[in-house]
Parts: C-alpha cells; structure tokens; sequence
C-alpha cells in the first residue's frame, strides 16, 4: 500500500535577525558595502526541523506532540506545502486539506456567506461543492442569523465556529489540523472532535497537533513526538504521551528525600527519610495521570523501638483544601512494634480520581497508644497529576470539572427510543 | 504533468472568487459604489482639458481635448490603480499566504482581473463620448481588446516582480505610486507623441504604455501609427512578462517564510 504521507529526511532552516535587517533596501545597498569591504556579520541560523523522516498510511490518525519551538508547526507547513524544506521531501497522496488556523482567509468585510465561498474555494472546493454543502456548513456552524452579516461583526468564537465548519466539509483524503481545540468554547470543541471522529471513521488521514493529550490519546492511534525538530519517539499514542510527560517531570520528585527536611515537628524517635511514588510492578513513577494507580511508599528510620505506630497521610490541593486523609489506623492495621532501624510501607492506590493538577501530601507519624506525635511534615512534597482521558473521551477534563471524579456511568433506558438516539450521537463528541 | 493541469483547473475557480472578492470590498460601504470608477478619470479629464487644453493649448492631433486625453486615461487609470494592487497582493493577503496553500500566481493575477470592472465602467463613458463627438466608427475600433489585453500583460508582468519584491523590501509600496506619478509624464496621456522634440520620441518608445496608448488612440480616432513604437512596446511587455513571472516562480517558495 502507498503511504498516505511520506517524509524523508526533511530540514528546515531558519536565518534569526535575516527578516528585519533585510526588509530594506538600503540596508541591502548597506550589507552590499560592507562585505565589499570584508565584513561580514554571521547570521544566526535556527534549524527548526532536522532530519525527520516518517510514513503515514491511509487511515491512520497520528497526533504530534512536543513543546513550543519542537517544529510542530513547521513540519504541518511543510506538509500542507505552505513552506518549504531546506532539505529532504514530502509526498502526500489526494487532496490535502490544512486547517492551521480556523477562520485563516476570511476577510472582514466579507459576509458569513461570502466567505464560505471564498474559503471553501481557497481551501480547494469547486463551487458546485460548496453550493451543495452550504446548508451543511451553515448548520454546523450555528450562525444561520448572521450569515449575511459581514464577519467583521462577528466574536472570535464565530468566526472560529464557520472555519471549522467550512473545514469539516472539505472532505479531504488528507486532513492536517493544528491546536484548533486551543479557541472557541466547550460547545465547539465537542463540535470539532465529533467532526475529527466523523473523519477517523471515514478512513481518512489525519495529522493532528495539539496540546490536549487527552484530545489526542483518545483521537490518534500513533503519536509522533517532535523534540528541538528531531523525531524523538514514534509508535503507539499512549506511549508516546506517556514518555512525552515523562521528560517534564523530574525523576528527582518520584523520589524524595526527607531526612534533612528542617521545617518538620514531633518527637523525632522515628522520621519519615523518604518519600517515593511508585507503579504497581515496583517502579519509580515519573508520571502519575488521573484515574491511574499509584504507591506511595513512606520511608522511616527508627532511632527506638516503636510501640503501636500509625503511619497517616494527608493529600491536599494547591489551594489547601483537605481532599482526602488516611491512615494504618482508619484500616484498622495495628502493628505491634518497629524495631530500631529503616523500613518502609506501602500505600497502594488503585485509582486516583482526582482531577489533574498539582496536589500536596501532608505526612504524619505518631502513637496508637499515647497521644504522641514522632514526626509530621505539613506540605512536605508535592504530587503532580497529569490529564488523561478519564472517561474514554477526547475532552479536556480539568479542575473545571472539580476535584475528584467516580468511576460512572449514565443510564438514559428511562428516555424515549428515538430521543435515546440522539443524545448518544451528541455524547459521541 | 496530470496533477499540475488538474491543478491548474482548480485553481480557475479559486481566481475567479479572489477576483470576485477584490471587486466586492473595493466598493463595500462606498455610498457610490462602483460610480467611483467613472468619477476619478472624468474629473482627472476635466482637470487636463482646463490646464492642458484650454490654458497651456497642448495639441491633440485633431481629436478633441477631452476625448484625447479621456481616452488615454481609460487605460493609464487602471494600468497605476492596478499596478498598485497586484503590486501589494501578496502582502496585503499575507494571512493566506502564511496559512493556507493554493498556488501564489493567483493573487497577482486576481488582483489584475479585479481591475478590469473599473476599466469596462469607465470605457462605456468612453463610448458615450464617442457618440457625443460624433466619431465616425471605423472597423479599427475592434482592434481595441488587443491594447486592453497589452494593459493587463503589462499589468501582471510588472506588477509580479514588484509584488515578489514587496514580500521581501517594503519599499516597493512606496515606489509604486512614485513610479506611476512619474509615469503619468513620461507616457503621451497629456501630450501626442509629436509634441515632443524629435530626440526624445525614441526613448518615450521604451516606455511600453507609450505604444499601448498610440495604438489604442489610432484604433479609435484612426490616423497612422509608427509600427516601430508598437513593437518596442510589445517587446519590452513580454520581456516584463517573462522576468516577472520567472523571478516570482523562483522566490515564490519562501514567500510564506519572509512576508
């Protein structure tokens, strides 16, 4: 089977400080002179992709992910053949749509309507596509009041709403999309995902960029990271996000040491001396995602026998809301003596609902018997939880959403047959 | 080879549209719509009759002033309002060249056919003229698309190099009107060819709208033409064409990096 895109070796190379010191004339006829006469300043020279070669079959969704300034952009502008590589080549087979800024070639004194034609035209419809489709696209964007109000009238989300629109109609075999989820409202995000899971069902190519990796987990069957204009790791999306979360957080938090912490209280015959977030076969976790288990595993040392300790643990949210405590105690474990020496326990979390964020672990260690405090450690570390897709969808689930979350589901046998249709279609987003 | 033609066939819809929408926002609000395209050569022609004709009596072999001056105008008016608009196309519509890919050529030509709207309003005036002077009809008169057409070449080729370099020197919008001001007098619009001294009608040939504008003169008001002048025309028309299209094609890859 021919690959749907393929890239070989593809560079690009940009020339920093070229633009503004050349955009005159005269400072042409200047740099002219002055290397007449031998001097030469040098120019700052930014690869932006290097090397980055990849085949796409059809049908496959690939997300691409990666920082800011990674190429991102670059290599969707090479693609959609907006620029060119400095080196290497692109193929892509069929009609390539790009859809790198909703709403891009919409000109403000033009009407909703006249710009579906212009846009749809530029974005390479016939005429007696659009006409056909019209209907559609008007619908789809929702702006049947105002489609022939000139767009420079319009708010953001509008004109956001009718380039998706027109885009989603294009019918491309090729469909390369950049962080359209970025703008626009809940409503139109759900809107444009359902479109890209019309598209995925359709067989068609997509590349997707985003930094919605719930977005992207649940849309893309591969994920390409791009990492300072290099392919960084290729294969499956899961993976990929995974390892992409991974470089952000450091390995240093998985695993933090707690012995010289000064700001602490308690007695002090026994100490926490280390705090550690581990995967279920015993690994360090770098990275803890919503609705994923975790271990947290309290390292001690005891300086004297211990009688009846009990290990607690507090988890707090940035704002310092209590959001759940536990304790050996509240298990109803007793453990009848530590001896003198290190040793550690486990906190096994099967699923932590919470949503992502950054959240706080308070720590305490005292007596079952008497009312004694050994060690507590108020803040002490810090536990971040990145997104995923929580309940099998692309949508960005955040601290909007609030604290926590359950493993549901909804019923809707109570509503009508029909009704029941539409509301799984509207869900599909 | 296949791919390119299809291409090229796509595209014809997306010129007609870019044209199409030039047009429209050119008298979008205008109270007086496309009226405008009439009002500026008239009042410009009335201007030179009374400085030209009446006061400075600069002679118009025969024709009368108005219809002399009015009839180069017709053409000069939308080779410099034109010019300026294909020159600035690419800049002017950097949010589609930045952003989506279709084949660049289109919005300098667009931006010529754009133009031609204007040219049709202001020839019909032209016509009206005519039968007010009673000029005798002449079968020369046909001939006149092939100047029009000579206009628009001259149009695109030059009006590609300056929109290629426009990306890159912003100057070039300040030339532009420079140029065409210039151009004004160094092109018969004003004045016959003979009104000039022997030894500078050779180098007002090189200026090709000097040739478009005698020849669509002498197809309407009849009288000799010198060949020799229509052919430098030409020549330097299509060599425009061909240096502008060339270097356009050659810096068209970079276009969406620098603009």
């Amino acid at each position: 089977m021919t690959p749907s895109i393929s890239v070989e070796n593809l560079s690009k190379r940009y020339e920093l400080g070229a633009l503004q010191e050349e955009t005159q004339l005269r400072d042409q006829i200047v740099r002219l002179l002055r290397a007449s006469f031998g001097k030469r300043r040098p120019r700052e020279v930014v690869w932006a992709l290097s090397d980055v070669s990849f085949t796409v079959e059809p049908g496959e969704v690939v997300g691409i992910i990666g920082r800011n300034g990674a190429g991102k952009s670059t290599l969707l502008k090479i693609l959609s053949r907006i620029t060119y590589p400095t080196s290497g080549r692109v193929k892509a087979q069929g009609r390539v749509a790009a859809l790198l800024e909703v709403g891009a070639g919409f000109h403000e004194e033009l009407t909703g309507r006249e710009n579906i034609y212009l846009n749809g035209s530029i974005m390479g419809m016939r005429k007696r596509e659009v006409d056909a489709k019209f209907e559609a696209i008007v619908e789809f964007s929702g702006l049947q009041r105002f489609i022939d109000t000139p767009i420079k009238r319009y708010s953001t989300g509008m004109r956001s709403r009718l380039g998706f629109a027109v885009a989603a109609h294009l019918e491309p075999d090729v469909l390369i999309v950049d962080e359209v989820l970025a703008v626009g409202d809940a409503d139109f995000q759900k809107k444009c995902l359902s479109a890209m899971h019309e598209l995925r069902g359709g067989g068609r190519t997509v590349l997707f960029v985003s930094h919605n990796m719930a977005a992207v987990e649940n849309l893309c069957s591969r994920g390409i990271w791009l990492a300072q204009g290099k392919v960084q790791l290729d294969g499956p999306a899961t993976k990929v996000i995974e390892a992409y979360m991974t470089s952000f957080a450091s390995a240093e938090n998985a695993s933090t040491r707690l012995a010289n912490v000064a700001d602490r209280s308690g007695s002090g015959e026994m100490r926490f001396t280390r705090v550690e977030f581990r995967t279920t076969e015993g690994e360090l976790q770098i990275v803890t995602r919503s609705g994923r288990s975790v271990v947290i595993r309290l390292h001690y040392h005891a300086n004297e026998p211990i009688v009846r300790p009990n290990f607690a643990l507090r988890l707090f949210t940035e704002l310092g809301t209590l959001v759940t405590a536990t304790s050996t105690w509240l298990h109803g474990l007793e453990i009848p003596l530590i001896p003198v020496g290190q040793g550690y326990v486990d906190l096994e979390i099967d699923s932590l609902n919470l949503m992502p964020g950054r959240y706080y672990l308070s720590l305490w260690l005292g007596s079952l018997n008497e009312q004694r405090v050994y060690d507590a450690l108020d803040h002490a570390i810090y536990l971040d939880i990145e997104e995923a897709p929580i309940y099998g969808q692309s949508r960005r689930i955040d601290s909007r959403f609030g604290l926590v979350f359950f493993p549901q589901r909804w019923r809707l046998d109570g509503i009508g047959r029909s009704a029941t249709l539409e509301v799984s279609r509207a869900a599909d987003a | 080879m296949r791919e390119w033609i299809s291409e090229m066939w796509r595209a014809r819809e997306i010129l007609y549209f870019l044209a199409w929408r030039d047009v429209i926002i050119r008298y979008k609000q205008a109270a007086l719509g496309v009226a405008w395209a009439v009002l500026q050569p008239l009042f410009t022609m009335l201007i030179f009759t009374f400085f030209f004709g009446r006061l400075a009596g600069i002679p118009s072999n025969g024709v009368p002033y108005p219809l002399f001056s009015f009839s180069a105008l017709v053409l000069w008016m939308y080779f410099s309002v034109t010019l300026a608009h294909v020159g600035n196309s690419l800049v002017a519509n950097s949010s589609l060249v930045t952003k989506i890919y279709f084949p660049r050529i289109l919005l300098p030509a667009a931006a010529a056919l754009g133009g031609l709207l204007d040219l049709l309003m202001s020839s019909l005036l032209l016509v009206g003229m005519l039968f007010y002077y009673h000029v005798t009809p002449h079968w020369t008169m046909l001939l006149t698309p092939v100047f029009v057409a000579q206009t628009v070449l001259l149009v695109l080729g030059l009006g590609m190099l300056l929109a290629a370099l426009n990306v890159r020197y912003r100057d070039v919008k300040y030339t532009i009107p420079f140029l065409t001001q210039i151009g004004l007098f160094v092109t018969p619009i004003i004045y016959p060819v003979t009104f000039l001294p022997h030894r500078y009608q050779g180098w007002l040939a090189l200026n090709p709208m000097t040739g478009v504008i005698e020849g669509f003169r002498a197809c309407l008001f009849g009288g000799g033409v010198d060949w020799n002048v229509l052919a430098c025309s030409w020549v330097v028309t299509l060599l425009l064409l061909l240096v502008g299209g060339l270097h356009f094609r050659l810096t068209e890859r970079v276009f969406a990096d620098v603009v």
